[in-house]
């Protein structure tokens, strides 16, 4: 009775070999345990070898996820006893892990009077820092910025001993060899929070700006000094702060609680200061996840504000000194530690819809992780897909799997570019990438495509909406050959195959290739960019596609509406554009949400959602269709006769454009043309619009972000899979 | 003016209207030029041409006989030469007004003046309706480079002081409104103008003057990529230095443009080691071209090539290279 185990997934780095032991050694079993390039590799002998068979995939440790358990007759010989062998081969111990919230069993350590009482560093091979500390691999302490502090005998102890919970836990530390936490600034952190101050701490993978989050002056502070007039600001309260404050369903608790512990936009419940998030009807919440966090806000025990240590616009600091120089001048103190952050990385944020859970920033818990590709990728190149421009994350594809890189920012900011290229790099080694082709967006402009493009590979282009169709086709495992799709992509603004921008589109497709099925009427962008972040020009050029000037001109007195009529005319500045997002702003202006400026991405549709989200049923407005045009012009006209509450005008607009694009996706099912419907684009991450298109696209299936960002976080994805599908 | 015809008419035509305000002496087909500057041991002869379209012909602040004479005076001058001569060749659409080009041509004649350059030959043709839009002009200049002066992109090094001449985007934001097709109010002039004498006193003023640029089509933002591409240094800018009209924001924003981007035609951008600077400054203030000089940024060792601007909220972002037609990127 012997066998050869394999077992798949994430199973490195998680203290997977030992659990193997303690199984084995439970069920008097001989053998030996090894990391590979593959995985976990066992051979194992004895009476219970059906048993641990059983059992080895089920039981595996909290950060592991088992893939796949491959069990083969084994004929080689077999010493007494169960051992953890060296590592086998080149390649092996690749795999890196994302950063896990404290386990509570380090809680219970920290919170009782062992030595790792109130230890801010404590963690073990279930939980603590991985991603956010490599330096390089194989994955090991010398090659972590743990490196940096020599393990005690107690420690080394535990490190060594496979029946202890901190059997090769790298990051292993106690107050006698690890790193240390100090304050500076008057007093201590927490007093500082509680007399209404705003402290810098530094978290796992960068510094946030603290305040107390009940405090409505220190709330009003935070946003002056960082001069952040109205973006939301993350939350992070205990269980108990978080089920007081916000309404939390079973679902949300679920993904709070993940080791992942993103932020998770859950609706407001006991009152907090509306300048938390000024007309949103939700509150991004995360629970503490680092020792330091709970040791702080059992300290203060209030929620707290923890919003990203930055200049505006910036990305997160992560250095002690940077912090001092950066955010000296925002802050009242800094909680800092002397463990180095080696990569930067945002806390991730998601939500709960009546579909599932939804990545909208992915980021710290969630990267490195792999995805499998779909069926039809094994023989699959190397891509190296490089995405888009605002929320950039890259891709690379190898051995049938896809790593999407995390959360970036934007490309025109000096730090983030710097960020992006080094991830390039990074995830090259991490990943052992050697690229064969590499894709890029159509739009020339983009310096993710720069950079592509300069690289001396193979170009695949990939357009915008394609590659977000092909994203959510990937990661629901559309196989290669699996037929074509529907794909309603309601985004912002992508460069489309006829030189102008798309960003309202209903496309049938496969991985490589598609058309154009149907679209919203093309409307001018005065002034480019600008149109983005000024929603009354949205307004104004829909209104006067409608016949409304009037309407347009009573409701933007005061707007330069007659030059910016004059430069459409002209054609100076306004490119034609079917996007989605530009229409939420046009309506959100309509209704007096957001005209002037949107003071973050996103502010004018959110504030749009929120206000549908009051009404109840409505009926849509009415969407004009004309062959593969669907002109929003006839809506306008009816919302400018009637006189209704704007919570009406907002949900009917919903309703109408929901309306709308499924009646076309659906055609496509329903004349056997599509095989299935898919949802992308960064409009999707709107709830209430999801829920709606799920309700009218009825029984016809439908392919739906979750793991992978509908916006340009997830881009990446689908160009590779798109690249991928034509070299195939 | 009617197309083709070679007549005498003509020749007396394109004599009165042309020849007779660039040298009343009389021009030959080919301009015989005394080379004695060249005859300076380690004297170099610099040469330029440039091709003037701007619609409209005329504009607040000057035509497109002024644009031709500055352009190619300061093409010559900022790359360290002092302008000489230029050649002038003319497509004129059938149908322009004659007085139109008698008045573009006395205003090349002054500029020329002003700059002490004799425009010493040149050409005209006459195209069908359509053909041209009433009229382009070719210019092309040679000059002399006097020995030991070395400007070039290639020689800035990181620390060294950015300096403009004055307000930028004048003359691109004055050319949209005087358009027409727009109801911008605005009493924006172009800022065109000729830079010889200024980079004169430059020079005279700062010996370690590293390179000159002038900010034409791209604006200022493609003159300091070209610059910091050439010596491989960075380039960073202070938002909050850069000088502009309000008109010229406003001009900007509602239209949805970037001033960095906006042409310039009497506008360059300077650096010098960070030892010159004040005297750079004081230089360039002496002449009226540089009443508005001041210094917007420096030289950085890295990254390489790369142009930033510091933000009024601190950020820095990256300022690129215009590529062809700006289309809107957020998503
Ligand atoms: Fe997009
Ligand atoms: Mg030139
Ligand atoms: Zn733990
Ligand atoms: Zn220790």
């Amino acid at each position: 009775m012997k066998r050869r185990v394999r077992i798949r997934g994430q199973v490195q780095g998680v203290g997977f070999r030992p659990f193997v032991w303690t199984l084995a050694r439970e069920l008097g079993l001989r053998g030996r345990v090894l990391n590979d390039a593959e995985g976990v590799l066992v051979f194992v002998g004895g009476e219970g070898v059906e048993d641990f068979v059983a059992r080895v995939g089920g039981e595996a440790p909290p950060l592991a996820r088992v893939d796949a358990v491959e069990v083969s007759d084994w004929d080689g010989d077999l010493q007494e006893g169960f051992e953890i062998a060296a590592s086998g081969g080149p390649g092996a111990e690749t795999r890196v892990v994302p950063d896990a919230a404290t386990c509570p069993a380090c809680l219970d350590e920290i919170r009782g009077d062992g030595r790792r009482a109130g230890y801010a560093f404590t963690n073990c091979t279930h939980c603590g820092p991985r991603f956010t500390i490599i330096r390089g691999l194989p994955y090991d302490r010398a090659r972590t910025s743990m490196a940096d502090f020599g393990m005690c005998n107690a420690c080394r102890a535990e490190y060594e001993d496979p029946g202890d919970r901190r059997f090769h836990a790298q990051p292993i530390a106690c107050p006698d060899c690890g790193p240390t936490v100090w304050f500076e600034g008057e007093g201590d952190a927490a007093g500082v929070i509680l007399s209404g101050g705003i402290v810098a701490v530094k978290g796992l993978g960068g510094f946030h700006l603290v305040c107390d989050a009940t405090n409505a002056g220190a709330v009003e502070l935070l946003r002056e000094r960082k001069r952040r007039p109205a973006k939301p600001l993350a939350l992070m309260g205990t269980e108990e702060m978080v089920a007081r404050f916000a309404q939390v369903s079973g679902a949300e608790w679920s993904l709070l609680r993940e080791a992942a512990a993103p932020i998770v936009l859950l609706t407001k419940g006991e009152a907090l200061p509306e300048g938390l998030a000024p007309g949103q009807s939700r509150l991004g919440w995360m629970l503490p996840y680092t020792p330091l966090h709970h040791l702080l806000i059992d300290a203060v025990g209030r929620p707290l504000v923890m919003t990203s240590g930055n200049l505006s616009g910036e990305p997160q600091v992560i250095g002690n000194a940077e912090a001092r120089e950066t955010l000296g001048g925002f802050v009242d103190g800094f909680l800092m530690h002397d463990r180095e952050i080696v990569r930067r990385l945002d806390d991730s944020v998601e939500r709960v819809t009546p579909q599932g859970p939804m990545v909208l920033r992915r980021a710290r818990g969630r990267v490195p992780g792999t995805l499998p590709l779909p069926d039809g990728f094994a023989d699959a190149p190397q891509v190296l897909a490089m995405g888009g421009q605002m929320k950039a994350a890259i891709c690379l594809t190898k051995n049938g799997q896809a790593l999407l890189g995390h959360h970036l920012g934007e490309l025109d900011e000096a730090l983030t570019w710097e960020a992006y290229q080094g991830a390039l790099e990074d995830y090259r080694d991490l990943f052992d990438h050697t690229p064969e082709i590499v894709a890029v967006d159509l739009h020339e402009g983009y310096r993710a495509t720069q950079a592509g493009e300069a690289m001396s590979l193979p170009v695949e282009r990939v357009q915008h909406h394609h590659a977000h169709l092909a994203s959510v086709m990937g990661e629901n495992g559309w196989p290669r050959a699996g037929g074509p799709v529907a794909g309603i992509v309601l985004d912002g603004l992508g460069l489309g195959r006829d030189g102008t921008i798309w960003g309202g589109e209903v496309l049938l497709g496969d991985y490589r290739d598609f058309e154009r099925v149907a679209h919203l009427a093309p409307a001018p962008l005065p002034g480019g960019d600008h149109a983005s972040r000024e929603p009354w020009r949205n307004l104004l050029v829909r209104l006067d596609q409608a016949g409304l000037g009037a309407r347009a001109e009573a409701l933007l007195a005061g707007y330069p509406v007659d030059v910016v009529r004059q430069a459409v005319a002209a054609g100076v500045n306004a490119p034609l554009s079917s996007s989605a997002g530009r229409l939420f702003d046009a309506m959100s202006a309509a209704l007096g949400l957001c005209v002037e400026r949107q003071s973050y991405e996103g502010e004018a549709a959110m504030r749009l959602e929120a206000m549908a989200e009051r009404a109840g049923m409505v009926a849509p407005y009415p969407f004009g269709q004309d062959g593969a045009v669907i002109d929003p012009a006839p809506m306008f006209a009816v919302w400018a006769e009637g006189d209704e509450a704007p919570e009406v005008a907002a949900a009917r607009f919903h309703e109408g454009l929901v309306a709308a694009f499924a009646a076309s996706a659906r055609a496509l099912v329903e004349t056997g043309r599509a095989e299935a419907v898919a949802l992308s684009g960064g409009v999707m991450q709107n709830a209430l619009l999801q829920a709606a298109l799920m309700r009218h696209l009825g029984d016809v299936p439908v392919l739906l972000h979750h793991g992978v960002p509908a916006n340009d976080g997830g881009l990446a994805l689908g160009q590779a899979l798109v690249a991928a599908a034509r070299q195939i | 003016l009617a197309h083709g015809g070679g007549g005498k008419a003509m020749r007396d035509l394109i004599e009165s209207v042309f020849t007779d305000v660039f040298e009343p002496d009389g021009m030959e087909d080919q301009a015989r030029l005394t080379a004695e500057a060249l005859a300076v041991p380690g004297a170099r002869l610099a040469m330029t041409t440039d091709s003037f379209v701007v619609t409209p012909v005329e504009f607040p602040g000057g035509d497109i006989g002024k644009l031709a004479v500055c352009g190619t005076v300061n093409d010559l001058a900022v790359g360290g030469a002092t302008p000489l001569y230029l050649s002038a060749a003319f497509i004129i659409e059938e149908g322009t007004e004659i007085a139109l080009l008698r008045r573009i041509v006395a205003t090349m004649r002054d500029e020329a003046d002003k700059a002490g350059v004799r425009i010493v030959t040149g050409d005209t043709k006459v195209v069908g309706r359509g053909s041209a839009d009433q009229v382009f002009i070719t210019t092309t200049g040679v000059g002399v480079i006097a020995p030991g002066v070395e400007l070039k992109a290639g020689n800035v090094r990181p620390g060294d002081v950015a300096i403009v001449n004055g307000v930028l985007g004048d003359h691109g934001a004055c050319i949209l409104a005087a358009r027409g097709d727009m109801a911008l109010s605005s009493d924006l002039v172009s800022d065109c103008a000729g830079l010889g004498h200024l980079m004169a006193a430059v020079q005279a003023a700062c010996p370690n003057v590293r390179a000159a640029r002038d900010c034409t089509r791209g604006g200022l933002a493609s003159a300091l990529n070209e610059i910091a591409e050439a010596a491989g240094v960075a380039v960073e800018i202070e938002e909050d230095a850069l000088p502009l009209r309000a008109e010229v924001k406003g001009t900007c924003e509602i239209l949805g443009l970037d001033p960095l981007y906006l042409a310039n035609e009497g506008r360059l951008v300077l650096f010098v080691p960070e030892d010159e600077a004040e005297a750079a400054l004081a230089a360039m203030r002496s002449v009226p071209e540089g009443e508005g000089a001041t210094v917007i940024g420096r030289a950085k060792p890295a990254p390489a090539g790369q142009v930033t601007m510091r933000t009024l909220f601190g950020g820095a972002r990256i300022v690129d290279m215009l590529v062809g037609e700006q289309l809107p990127r957020i998503c």
